[in-house]
């Protein structure tokens, strides 16, 4: 088989017994991103760095522990700051930033061994839902619809890295996921997307978009690997104040539970009006397997989820208009020269943030000004208290929440993009549950009729991410997605 | 909730983002709609419910004020656009 369509889980395996060497699977990978440079899915590539992180896992091989990811090859959101590797977050105003500093979740993959390949495209600042508000372009989805080759987008904010894991260019990538920006693009891109619970992962040198929002997960094309990616990811950490001092549990393990006798709810009110049947199918296919596994299906009310959306595009970009005011132009990043200083913070604004960061930042502007934080931004808090609140109340007589991960499959590059509204309704089924905090999994589980995938999402109680992997295998094993993209690496 | 191009432009100079006219004319539309759109929440019944804080209900921890950065000042200018003898640089703001 070829060293690019191995999974995390057989990686590791070959690297222990010494089948393969780290040096020849990352090379592979490195040939596969130079072949793809077409999907645009990486902004920074870093071969030197990998090899040379490969060759020094193949020369401690037999010296001491391996790491549970040592010598695989990663993709790392360009959300994450990497020491001494540009991090841009897809945003011309911090075009050629060189962190100091390493995130927290890309110190604990290095720790555990793995091997970093590059910085993958993301929507500008995580804002997004496909990918087309990167200043460094938009990255193409691998698939392609039956008899149509038209460019698609595969999701977003976290694209790139949702692209490059199904093209085959890197066996797992991590993203961040603020209202849906790894369920919604694995769903896309026929892989799985996991978001732990929020403190979860610690959010230190991730840049910030929404901080009460923001959380790391992981990209694999297995339930099992994104269970292994989470597992060195996670973890408390004294330099994020909001991350969990609570032991991470044995994720991997958890992948092989059995569901018998697990209850798994169906939210009425997600049965939204002009859902496509194909979607609304698929739904009821999850339902039958999970009978089929001995689960039990019951169905719950989560009654304020049609407020989820509007409370959501309170809070976020609240949230993003008070992170984004330290791009200034002072101390990194973009600098446009003005006559006094307040010209300069505006004329640097105005040309590092695009359309999309802006539209935010200003209605976040606006929603926190004088007159208008109590009546929107406390509103909004006092739903999102009954929209968590839900959750925990349906969590009293189910395990599981058992939904679609998004309302369509992907949609060609700049189809919606001139309606924000319509952009921003392809979260209407991820926002809730990062509105309460939840873990969240997107699994791929289907094709839609023009053969483009399409994801089941599984919801967990807090901190329990190991009932998600467990359903999430089930469904995996059940769905038997076997699916490839058209474009992919040998 | 509707907003005019006048009310953009304020918003704009809170923000510091500096738009063009064609720019805050388009804006008062979309922001405009995206209000309309939120103004939703309005008709929820709040009545006795906290705001949320804290989406796990947990107690921040504290630690002891201790200095814990192990960055250079050189380390913390490089990525700065202008540095002068271990400043950041500005526009002059005080005559």
């Amino acid at each position: 088989m070829s060293l690019t369509h191995l999974t995390i889980a057989e990686s590791v395996d070959k690297l222990t017994k010494g089948e393969i060497t780290s040096a020849e699977l990352t090379e592979a990978h490195v040939r596969a991103i130079e072949d793809a440079r077409a999907l645009n899915a990486f902004i920074v590539e870093t071969p030197e760095l990998a090899m040379d992180q490969a060759r020094a896992v193949d020369a401690r091989r037999g010296k001491g522990e391996r790491g549970v990811l040592e010598g695989v090859p990663l993709a790392i959101k360009d959300l994450f700051c990497t020491k001494g590797v540009q991090t841009t977050a897809g945003s011309k105003i911090l075009e050629g930033f060189i962190p100091h500093y390493e995130s927290t979740v890309t110190a604990n993959l290095w720790r555990d061994g793995a091997v970093m390949l590059g910085k993958v495209n993301l929507d500008e600042f995580a804002m997004g839902s496909s990918n087309m508000t990167s200043a460094f372009g938009p990255v193409e989805s691998p698939w392609r619809r039956h008899g149509d080759n038209r460019p698609l987008v595969p999701g977003g904010s976290s694209g790139g890295s949702a692209a490059a894991v199904a093209a085959r260019l890197a066996p797992g990538a991590t993203g961040t996921d603020t209202g849906g920006s790894i369920r919604q693009p694995a769903a896309f891109c026929g892989i799985v997307g996991i978001k732990p619970t929020y403190g979860r992962c610690s959010r230190w040198g991730t840049i910030a978009f929404a901080s009460s929002l923001d959380q790391a997960g992981a990209f694999a094309r297995t339930v099992e690997d994104s269970a292994i990616m989470l597992g060195s990811m996670a973890g408390y950490d004294k330099q994020d104040s909001t991350s969990i001092d609570l032991p991470v549990p044995d994720y991997r393990a958890a992948t092989r539970r059995s569901v018998k006798g697990l209850r798994i709810g169906i939210p009425k009110e997600y049965r939204v009006d002009n859902m496509p049947s194909e979607i609304d199918k698929l739904w009821r296919d999850g339902e039958q397997w999970f009978r089929d596994a001995g689960a039990e299906i019951v169905e719950i009310s989560l009654p304020h989820t049609k407020y989820a959306l509007a409370t959501y595009y309170i809070v976020a970009p609240a949230e993003c208009s008070s992170n984004l005011a330290r791009y200034d132009g002072v101390r990194y990043g973009l600098r446009v020269p003005g006559k006094d200083l307040t010209e300069q913070y505006e004329a640097t604004r105005a040309q590092g943030f695009g359309a999309e960061v802006k539209r935010r930042i200003l209605i976040g502007t606006y929603l926190l000004s004088a007159g208008y934080f109590d009546a929107y931004y406390i509103k909004a808090q006092k739903v999102r208290a009954l929209i968590a609140k839900d959750f925990s109340d349906a969590f009293r007589s189910c395990d599981l929440i058992l939904t679609p991960t998004a309302p369509s499959a992907a949609f060609a590059l700049g189809e919606k993009s001139d309606d924000p509204i319509a952009m921003y309704l392809n979260d209407v089924f991820t926002v809730p549950a990062s509105l309460a905090g939840l873990p969240g999994i997107s699994v791929p589980a289907g094709l839609d009729s023009g053969g483009l995938p399409l994801g089941l999402q599984l919801i967990g109680k807090p901190f329990d991410e190991e009932t998600v992997f467990a359903g999430a295998a089930a469904l995996e094993k059940a769905a038997a997605f076997t699916a490839m993209p058209q474009i992919m690496a040998a | 909730m509707s907003l005019d191009a006048a009310a953009v432009a304020r918003i704009a100079r809170l923000a510091r983002i500096r738009l063009t006219d064609d720019e805050k004319t388009n804006l008062a539309a979309e922001l405009s709609q995206v209000m309309a759109w939120v103004d939703e929440l309005q008709s929820v019944d709040t009545e006795g419910v906290e705001p949320m804080t804290s989406v796990v209900g947990a107690k921040l921890k504290t630690r002891p004020d201790e200095v814990t950065l192990n960055v250079t000042r050189d380390d913390v200018l490089a990525n700065a656009p202008e540095a002068t003898a271990g400043f950041f640089t500005v526009p002059k703001v005080v005559e």
